[in-house]
């Protein structure tokens, strides 16, 4: 906090009312409606609601197109992450060493954040798709039966490539920043201790980057938990089956499509809590990196 | 000392390929007949319809009433993007101003109550939000598609880190010049943190166009449709040609796609200096 401070009475609370307004009513009542819906069981048409304890909970956890979900977004989100934060590295690692263009391969590399990955996903489906889609030909040709409208495996590999590719851009930003950052000193002695290349990348420069790609690696976890949202609705829509709803887009189809109030809010209450969970944890970690 | 290394190019040109690849097809294969795309599959050099389409897809009305184009649907976009991004460094500088630089007694509670809606995004909430905007009476309006997604208080964070890293001697200066906590905020701190102001509002403007979930929810008037959600909305309607319009189509994800592509080329400087800081 800073020494000099203003003190007037009422013009801080002038000051802070807007804000406070907006998360009041945006934020914190339809926060406590989930979370209190999550215990209540409600009639189809709305009319009547009562008090069910945890038996949303219960049905929710018990359910198996809920552990499908459950796996999917987890499979979903390592490979995306991974996926996206090494193509990003190995792009930032190389634009760092070059010196012509590297402003040139920067823009290059970056514009696609920009994308909405609703955008994204539309033009992914007509790159897959059946009459038209080149990508599909493509894979046909080299014998794979690539069928994402049946298949689950093909399905989620269009979802994955999509979002990786969505997601390519921002990660570079940070990796290339992070890699920027590191002193000029530490990097030629690192040059003059240690001649190969890929060694010096493992023991000295990777270390170096480790708070950046700790910090990336949260921002890709939400990502592919909340932002993919988009290229789901806009590729799949779930199917085949729901072997491609991650636990976002299912609240949204048992809520607002599926009329599932109870069930819906129930998944959102797990989800604020794995969010809090990993919220918790990147705290934990960032104070670890600033005391060292 | 160092020399021009080829692999390290090659590896680049194919990473810019391949993010570039696909919005290439889709803005060549826009530009050819409907009927060449059903025969010949998607294009990767250009065509001769470039005009016919786009012109079609500007300006001629589509979707279920008749009454909507992708002028229109850009136009929303445009006051979405602008509508989040002001309101959001207005309400962000004004509320990190009186968390930094005010001592009130609530301050820490309201500073955690803003600061948890960090934690929880919007698409965990969908439901219960939409009861409140519908309760409110704000679907299909403008108001109601802007002000839930403000209420986030990412820009807040920035800004007060940002006020926080500003000396104290300035404000000492200041008040023994006899400002004001007003004209402190106005003739000091906003020019300070002009490029602060400048990079967030090209992020949020990036961000407010580029919603999907929301206006989904929000918008069931066609003449609120924003151009990334309408892009699934009308596609339905060009599917259901004789000859599925997948042209337009593309050309809507291209046009969808270029202005917030467009602000991040021209102001990239900026734009990557506010993604850096905010990690901070």
């Amino acid at each position: 906090m800073k020494r000099q401070q203003f003190d007037y009475i009422s013009l801080p609370y002038l000051l802070i009312a807007p804000q406070l307004a907006i998360i009041m009513i945006f934020f914190v009542w339809p926060a406590a409606q989930a979370i209190y819906q999550s215990f209540m069981l409600e009639d189809p048409f709305g009319l009547s609601s009562q008090f069910a304890g945890f038996d949303n909970f219960r049905e929710v956890l018990s359910s198996a197109h809920y552990a499908t979900s459950a796996v999917f977004t987890l499979v979903f989100s390592a490979l995306v992450a991974f996926l996206s934060m090494a193509i990003a590295l190995l792009l930032a690692v190389k634009a760092d060493g070059i010196i012509h263009g590297q402003s040139a391969y920067k823009i290059m590399l970056t514009w696609v954040y920009a994308v909405a990955p609703a955008v994204a996903g539309m033009i992914g489906t007509f790159l897959f798709d059946r009459s038209i889609g080149s990508l599909n030909h493509l894979l046909n040709a080299t014998g794979w039966p690539f069928n994402p409208q049946l298949d689950v495996f093909d399905a989620s590999f269009t979802v994955i490539l999509v979002s990786v590719w969505k997601q390519v851009s921002v990660n570079f930003i940070y990796f290339l920043a992070g890699l920027q950052s590191i002193p000029r000193a530490v990097r030629e002695a690192a040059l003059i201790d240690c001649r190969n290349g890929f060694r010096r990348f493992w023991t000295v420069t990777l270390p170096l980057l480790a708070p950046t790609g700790f910090f990336v690696l949260v921002i890709n976890i939400t990502y592919a938990f909340f932002d993919t949202f988009g290229v789901i609705d806009t590729m799949t829509r779930g199917a085949p089956g729901g072997g491609t709803a991650t636990l976002v887009y299912k609240v949204y189809q048992d809520g607002f499509l599926g009329a599932d109030l109870g069930g819906s809010s129930a998944q959102s209450v797990i989800l604020m809590i794995l969010v809090l969970a990993l919220t918790v944890v990147q705290f934990r970690v960032l104070e670890k990196r600033i005391h060292y | 000392m160092k020399h021009v290394k080829p692999l390290d190019h090659l590896i680049l040109i194919l990473g810019v390929l391949f993010l570039l690849l696909p919005i290439w097809i889709a803005f060549a294969s826009s530009t050819h007949r409907p009927e060449t795309l059903l025969g010949d599959g998607l294009q990767l050099w250009f065509g001769d319809y470039f005009w016919e389409t786009y012109s079609a897809v500007l300006f001629d009305n589509s979707g279920f009433t008749e009454q909507v184009n992708a002028l229109l649907m850009l136009k929303n976009s445009l006051v979405l993007g602008l509508g989040f991004s002001v309101g959001k460094i207005i309400i962000s500088t004004l509320a990190a101003y009186a968390i930094v630089y005010f001592r009130f007694p609530a301050g820490s509670v309201f500073f955690w109550i803003i600061f948890s809606s960090l934690l929880l995004p919007l698409e965990v909430r969908i439901i219960p939000s939409y009861k409140v905007v519908s309760d409110l009476g704000m679907l299909n309006s403008y108001t109601g598609l802007i002000l839930p997604l403000i209420a986030s208080a990412t820009a807040t964070f920035f800004f007060r880190q940002f006020y926080k890293s500003v000396p104290e001697e300035i404000l000492e200066a200041a008040r023994i010049d006899g400002a004001g906590p007003f004209r402190f905020f106005v003739d000091i701190l906003l020019p300070l943190s002009k490029t602060m102001i400048a990079a967030i509002f090209i992020i949020m403007f990036v961000v407010g166009w580029n919603q999907y979930l929301w206006p989904i929810l929000m918008t069931t008037d066609e003449s609120y449709f924003t151009v990334v959600m309408g892009i699934k909305q009308i596609l339905n309607d060009l599917e259901g040609n004789r000859i599925p319009q997948y042209n337009k189509a593309l050309a809507l994800s291209i046009l969808a796609l270029l202005p917030p592509v467009l602000v991040v080329v021209v102001f990239q400087r900026w734009f990557v200096k506010g993604l850096v800081e905010s990690e901070k």
